[in-house]
């Protein structure tokens, strides 16, 4: 019997009915995810090519963009249920409470950067999980999952931060999502502060997951190297 | 060597006797004395303490009584390594097991002559009293710097003013009265069944309870604040609440503590007294926790302030959490544990 080194899969695929039906299911899943985030890569090539306003651009991914995340499904995503919330969260933060509710930031650069980032870590990753599904995860998709991070994290992060940054003059004039007192509830919430609060908290956070992630390269890559070795 | 082991534990398993017995340093056998032929003579034991995650050997100790206590143990511990005082010591028979107690005997657990502890660090310790008694002084003092509005905290011209709601008045009294209750009780009511707890607790406590009577004072004593919308109905009920809830809060914790003698650390399962405010034990484990609620509930009406909702709803999420763990281990603990009652709310939850 081949043994198969290159990873762990968590489904036997040579068990019940049921289990089988059940990958299945989860394998049809990825493959509409990976299909819709290619959907977002064909339209930012094309946005790209045509040099124009982003503005369009924005609205016909938008739909994708945040259906995607809200799919993550912990547990049967092999990867930490406390990152990938966190993930989860941050994005939908940005795409509805700052992209979508600030129109003026729609055609700015960044969220062109924040986009393209996180469109082809999940085309990666996304195509991760499925081969190790199918168990035939070629080293190269294995090996772009841990190694296209080191540039595409900090694309992201600063695509994001630079679109709160921009966001932020209109949120002041506007006073969007902010409450004042006096009010019934003796309650108030400035979301201009609460935004800039946001950026702040990138400095902690942002460190930290670069550096989970680069310990998790290492682990994974420098094993497979070993094997290789002894091979 | 076998023969001695199984004598000395009683017929218990002497797994972890005989498996270290091998590669302990020579000189040991000679220091025992045979318990074959004198029944009465004393067979002392030898206590060897391994790292748990490394499992190198931290000390040998010879020469222990077999009816030394874990807590002497750790004393003894203490001495080779000064820096690990016997309350962040964690001793156990495996090194993913729990934690030995410190009341239990040396002879009655299941291990040979030669006793093999596995030892966890539990990091810097700091005694109960001495965190709820910051945690507790920290909202007294801070509540009051905002009902005076202390400089730096509102406008200017709002310094040292004070508010023209007299449910403002009230509402700093009841909280101090809450807090300073609180300290009272830290001091000369409660008994501890842990003296210690991770030093790191402290800065999480205290965040959480100073941060939210800021958030909640700083609304409160607002020259903006608007009082309750029914008025003196809303605030005198919202007062009987809230004092019915601390009557009865402290009731509970009086017939708490005289379950357990003082020093002791037994646990008994607690029932109604005389006291009509026990009564609630009949149908909830943990009715120091109601109370509680009760309480911010009864606080949260009569100032009517979003903040102390949602500190109240905190609050709640976390004793309950408490309150289904006390409840559990009440159950697993007591075989006649009365089935009408519920963690923290009657027939709910």
């Amino acid at each position: 019997a081949k043994l198969s080194r290159t990873q762990h899969s968590k489904i036997p695929f040579n068990k019940d009915i049921n289990l089988k039906f059940f990958a299945m299911t989860i394998l049809r899943f990825f493959f509409t995810l990976l299909s819709r985030w290619l959907v977002i890569a064909v339209g930012l090539v094309r946005a790209y090519l045509a040099r124009g306003s982003y503005h369009g651009l924005y609205y016909s991914i938008e739909k994708p963009l945040n259906v995607c995340p809200l799919c993550h499904i912990p547990g049967i995503v092999p990867s930490s249920v406390v990152l990938t919330g966190f993930q989860v969260m941050s994005r939908v933060f940005l795409t509805w409470a700052v992209t979508h509710s600030v129109r003026e930031v729609q055609s700015e650069d960044s969220v062109l950067l924040f986009v393209t980032a996180w469109t082809v870590t999940e085309i990666i990753r996304y195509s991760f999980y499925t081969f190790s599904l199918l168990n035939h995860l070629p080293y190269l998709i294995k090996w772009a999952r841990y190694t296209f991070f080191i540039v595409l994290y900090p694309m992201g992060v600063t695509g994001e931060l630079l679109t709160i940054y921009a966001a932020l003059p209109y949120v002041q004039k506007t006073g969007l999502y902010s409450v004042t007192l006096p009010n019934k509830y003796n309650f108030s919430f400035d979301y201009y502060t609460f935004l800039i609060l946001i950026m702040i908290s990138y400095i902690p956070l942002f460190p930290q997951l670069y550096f989970h992630m680069i310990r998790q390269r290492k682990k994974v890559l420098g094993h497979v190297e070993d094997y290789s070795k002894v091979e | 060597m076998d023969a001695l082991a199984l004598e000395a534990a009683g017929g218990k398993k002497v797994a972890n006797g005989a498996a270290v017995a091998a590669p302990l340093p020579p000189p040991a056998p000679v220091k025992r004395k045979p318990a074959k032929k004198a029944k009465k003579a004393v067979v002392f034991f030898e206590v060897e303490i391994l790292d748990a995650k490394t499992k190198d050997k931290l000390c040998f100790l010879d020469k222990v009584e077999p009816n030394a206590t874990i807590g002497e143990i750790k004393s003894m511990f203490h001495k080779s390594h000064p820096q690990w005082y016997p309350a962040r010591q964690s001793i156990r028979l495996d090194p993913k097991g729990k934690s030995l107690k410190d009341e239990d005997v040396l002879q009655h657990l299941p291990v040979g002559t030669t006793a093999t502890f596995y030892f966890r660090d539990l990091g810097a310790q700091i005694s109960w009293v001495t965190v709820f008694l910051t945690e507790y002084t920290g909202p007294l003092v801070i509540y009051l710097m905002f009902y005076f509005r202390v400089p730096f905290i509102y406008a200017p011209k709002y310094d040292f003013t004070t508010s023209k709601h007299w449910v403002v008045h009230l509402a700093c009294m009841c909280h101090s009265f809450h807090y300073v209750k609180r300290l009272l009780e830290t001091l000369f009511v409660h008994r501890f069944s842990h003296g210690t707890m991770p030093l790191r607790n402290i800065f999480k406590n205290c965040t959480y309870y100073w941060g939210f009577a800021a958030w909640m004072a700083y609304y409160i004593n607002h020259p903006l604040y608007t009082p309750p919308i029914y008025g003196e109905q809303q605030i005198r009920l919202a007062l009987i609440i809230f004092l019915f809830c601390q009557i009865g809060n402290f009731s509970i914790h009086i017939a708490l503590r005289n379950l357990r003698p003082p020093g002791s650390k037994t646990r008994k399962i607690p029932y109604p007294t005389k006291n009509p405010f026990t009564w609630i034990f009949l149908l909830v484990s943990c009715p120091n926790y109601t109370y509680e609620l009760g309480s911010w509930l009864g606080f949260t009406v009569m100032t009517q302030c979003l903040p102390v909702a949602f500190f109240t709803l905190v609050g709640f999420i976390q004793m309950t959490v408490w309150a289904k763990g006390k409840h559990r281990s009440y159950l697993k603990e007591f075989r006649d544990y009365p089935p009408l009652r519920s963690p923290i709310l009657p027939f709910i939850l």
